[in-house]
């Protein structure tokens, strides 16, 4: 009798405390990250390093010794240590015409070793042969460049390595990268500078920024050979290379996106538009980088905003910076309520629902979601608006979450005031049951 | 024998109590991944972009060599009440290189690209031309299991970080710098745990694989469950004993029941 009481005492008191907390968690993530795995390219990435073989490659300025014998020693350096995967060639630039010709020496660039697979000594042995001679045809030696890696898509990267901006004006050397860049190829050009003067500094980080590619400038022998073995042990990591879309001037006519990785241009002030189908149960996740390729005034920002059918706003990232920067970047994310249960709020917005993608066979109707992707940046008016910058868009598509239904963790509580009032209300609880059982007893009696 | 009983009552219950973790303690130093032979050793090279950043574990130094102007990015996975901080030191080229002051730059994004604010810490520092390094820091918010999806509070996924070069002089950018970064993660225990879980942590599938050590664990077990329990347990012995307290004797023991 009296444990049955006691247990009973002991019950009301656990219940005051454990009110309405969840039953056992349950697993952790499903699926994390997903297809990450998928990185590993299916071609061997290209690189072309191309050479500066000008006459004034013959100065002795880089410890001592020749330009040119550093880039030399440099090469066969980076030679040896080239990833067996990377598909490697070497162009060079002015190394054939001493005249005066600038109409001859501006066309005076060829293809040392080709892009493929690397035969070690016989790509040092072309590249002992090289002797300091002509001009500098930077543009055409990158166009040629961009030529021998085409096709394919393998990562490609060039490695520009000159010590003289380009003496073949018109042709901006800046405006073919760019050029290059815009053809949707993704070539990054890497730009090297021995001992640079500001000239050719500018030159060299204005083609880098073009491409998404660096710059740097070189004063040692040793930093030659580091950077360049770094750019090409570059190349050969893996990447999910992009796929090309083309975004529509609304909603009803844009590209319809799966999940994956898409590369866009979009020009200062330009709306893009993609539509996204969710089923319920689903949820959305978008990012979106938009590069700064060019010379851009000092305040910038993206906005990246999700929208039904009908235009009303679901959700939106946004993002502002100043300053010097490669991207500007934001994201969002947008979970579909199932349609059984968990409905917040989404209802009676039957515009959209009739503007929803029909999954036939009886399934649940995929929603449309519109993607609206527009940026704030803003150039000089010497810079070139077109092509535009550089977009680059993450779609994944996972599962939806769990959503709070408390505050706290299951609604399970924490801390010294939790015992606290627990340990109060049992008491009372318990004094109160005894206090019953008590006068119970004493009503027994009394009869 | 009743005597025996309240006892044993009274040792589990007190048992409950103390195996709680207790609030201050709960934080504990970042795990000691570097060293370790099965890990992967600390990366020696930076990303250039998102879907290149370098990944860095929590207590492993990563470490650079860059030019001056470059971006450099790492990423590193931050669970469910994780508080991140992260340390990036850049030795700067010598000095009589140098024309003018650098003001250097960290930013923190997450699995979304957003970018992530700062409890505390400098996320941007400026040396003159004869400093040696700069020293940046960053202290990132703690992570929750679930947010509205108009909230940017941090979520477990991957979260990167982007270390470059703000303002320089045109003349000292390209210079050759050495960049290293730390990433510590601190536990912040059941009081932060929040309701809610995502379905997958914010980790990009056109990225690299970051995951924390011992797989994402979000939403799976707090320390709530143990004060809740604990509480219980309190109250269940509060109760017995205020019963005991306010029953009295009850029947003498020699009036027979059905008397």
């Amino acid at each position: 009798m009296s444990i049955r009481k006691r247990l009973a005492a002991a019950l009301c008191g656990a219940l005051l405390v454990t009110v309405t907390g969840g039953t056992l968690p349950s697993t952790a993530f499903a699926d994390s990250g997903g297809a990450a795995g998928q990185a590993a390219a299916k071609e061997p990435p290209k690189v072309e390093l191309v050479l500066d073989v000008s006459g004034s490659m013959r100065a002795r300025d880089i410890d001592g010794q020749s330009r040119m014998s550093a880039a030399k020693q440099a090469f066969n350096e980076v030679l040896d240590a080239v990833p067996e995967d990377v598909r490697l060639g070497i162009r060079t630039l002015g190394a054939d015409y001493p005249g005066k010709d600038r109409k001859e020496g501006c066309k005076d660039t060829r293809q040392l070793y080709p892009v493929g697979e690397l035969d070690r000594t016989e790509a040092k042995t072309a590249v002992a042969t090289l002797v300091p001679t002509g001009w500098t045809p930077i543009g055409p030696a990158l166009l040629g460049a961009a030529d021998d890696l085409e096709g394919g898509d393998a990562t490609r990267r060039i490695v520009l390595i000159t010590d003289g901006e380009d003496t073949c004006a018109p042709l901006d050397p800046c405006e073919v990268a760019r050029e290059i860049a815009a053809k949707g190829v993704g070539i990054t050009i890497d730009t090297l500078g021995l001992v640079p003067n500001a000239k050719l500094r500018a030159q060299l980080m204005c083609i880098a920024e073009a491409t998404g590619g660096t710059y740097s400038s070189v004063q040692h022998k040793e930093e030659l050979s580091e950077r360049v073995g770094q750019l090409v042990d570059r190349a050969a990591e893996p990447v999910v290379t992009p796929v090309a879309t083309q975004g529509g001037e609304r909603c009803a006519d844009a590209p319809r996106l799966k999940a994956g990785l898409y590369a866009d241009r979009e020009t200062f002030g330009q709306h893009l538009w993609y539509r996204v189908d969710l089923l319920p149960g689903q949820e959305l996740r978008a990012s979106v980088s938009i590069s700064a390729d060019r010379p851009v005034n000092r305040d910038h920002g993206v906005l990246l905003r999700a929208s039904t059918l009908a235009g009303r706003e679901i959700v939106r990232g946004e993002s502002t910076g100043d300053g010097r920067t490669d991207v500007v970047s934001t994201g969002l994310r947008y979970p579909k309520a199932d349609t059984d249960g968990d409905t917040d709020g989404d209802t009676g917005d039957g515009t959209d629902e009739a503007g929803a993608a029909g999954a036939g066979d009886g399934g649940p109707a995929a929603e449309t979601v519109c993607l609206r992707v527009s940026n704030s940046f803003s150039a000089p008016a010497s810079v070139a608006t077109s092509p535009g910058l550089p977009v680059e868009l993450t779609i994944d598509i996972t599962g939806g979450p769990r959503d709070a239904g408390d505050a706290a963790f299951r609604g399970l509580g924490h801390g010294w005031w939790l015992l606290g009032m627990g340990t109060l209300a049992g008491f009372a609880a318990g004094a109160l049951w005894g206090w019953i059982s008590r006068w119970r007893i004493a009503v027994w009696r009394s009869n | 024998m009743r005597t025996v009983r309240v006892l044993t009552a009274g040792l589990l219950a007190a048992a409950a109590v103390f195996t709680l973790p207790l609030p201050g303690a709960a934080a504990d130093s970042p795990s000691p991944a570097a060293g370790t032979g099965d890990e992967a050793a600390a990366p020696t090279e930076a990303g250039t972009s998102f879907r290149t950043a370098a990944v860095v574990r929590p207590g492993q130094r990563a470490t650079a060599q860059a030019s001056t102007g470059d971006y450099l990015y790492w990423q590193f996975a931050a669970d469910a009440g994780q508080r991140a901080t992260v340390r990036a030191t850049v030795e700067l080229p010598r000095s009589k290189a140098r024309s003018g002051s650098q003001t250097w730059r960290l930013d923190v994004y997450d699995g979304l690209r957003r970018r992530q604010a700062c409890r505390y810490g400098s996320d941007s520092a400026t040396v003159r031309a004869g400093a040696s390094s700069v020293e940046l820091s960053c202290a990132l918010r703690t992570v929750r299991a679930w947010a509205e999806p108009w909230a940017n509070d941090p979520l477990p996924g991957a979260y990167y970080v982007r270390l470059t070069v703000a303002a320089a002089p045109a003349e000292d950018l390209g210079q050759p710098a050495e960049a290293a970064l730390e990433v510590a993660t601190a536990d912040s225990g059941g009081a932060t745990a929040v309701d809610g879980r995502l379905a997958a942590p914010l980790v990009p599938a056109s990225g690299r694989e970051v995951e924390p050590d011992g797989g994402w664990a979000s939403g799976r077990w707090s320390s709530r469950i143990l004060w809740t329990a604990g509480g219980a347990v309190l109250a269940a012995l509060a109760g017995i004993w205020g019963h005991r307290l306010t029953r009295g004797g009850g029947r003498p023991a020699h009036v027979p029941p059905e008397a």
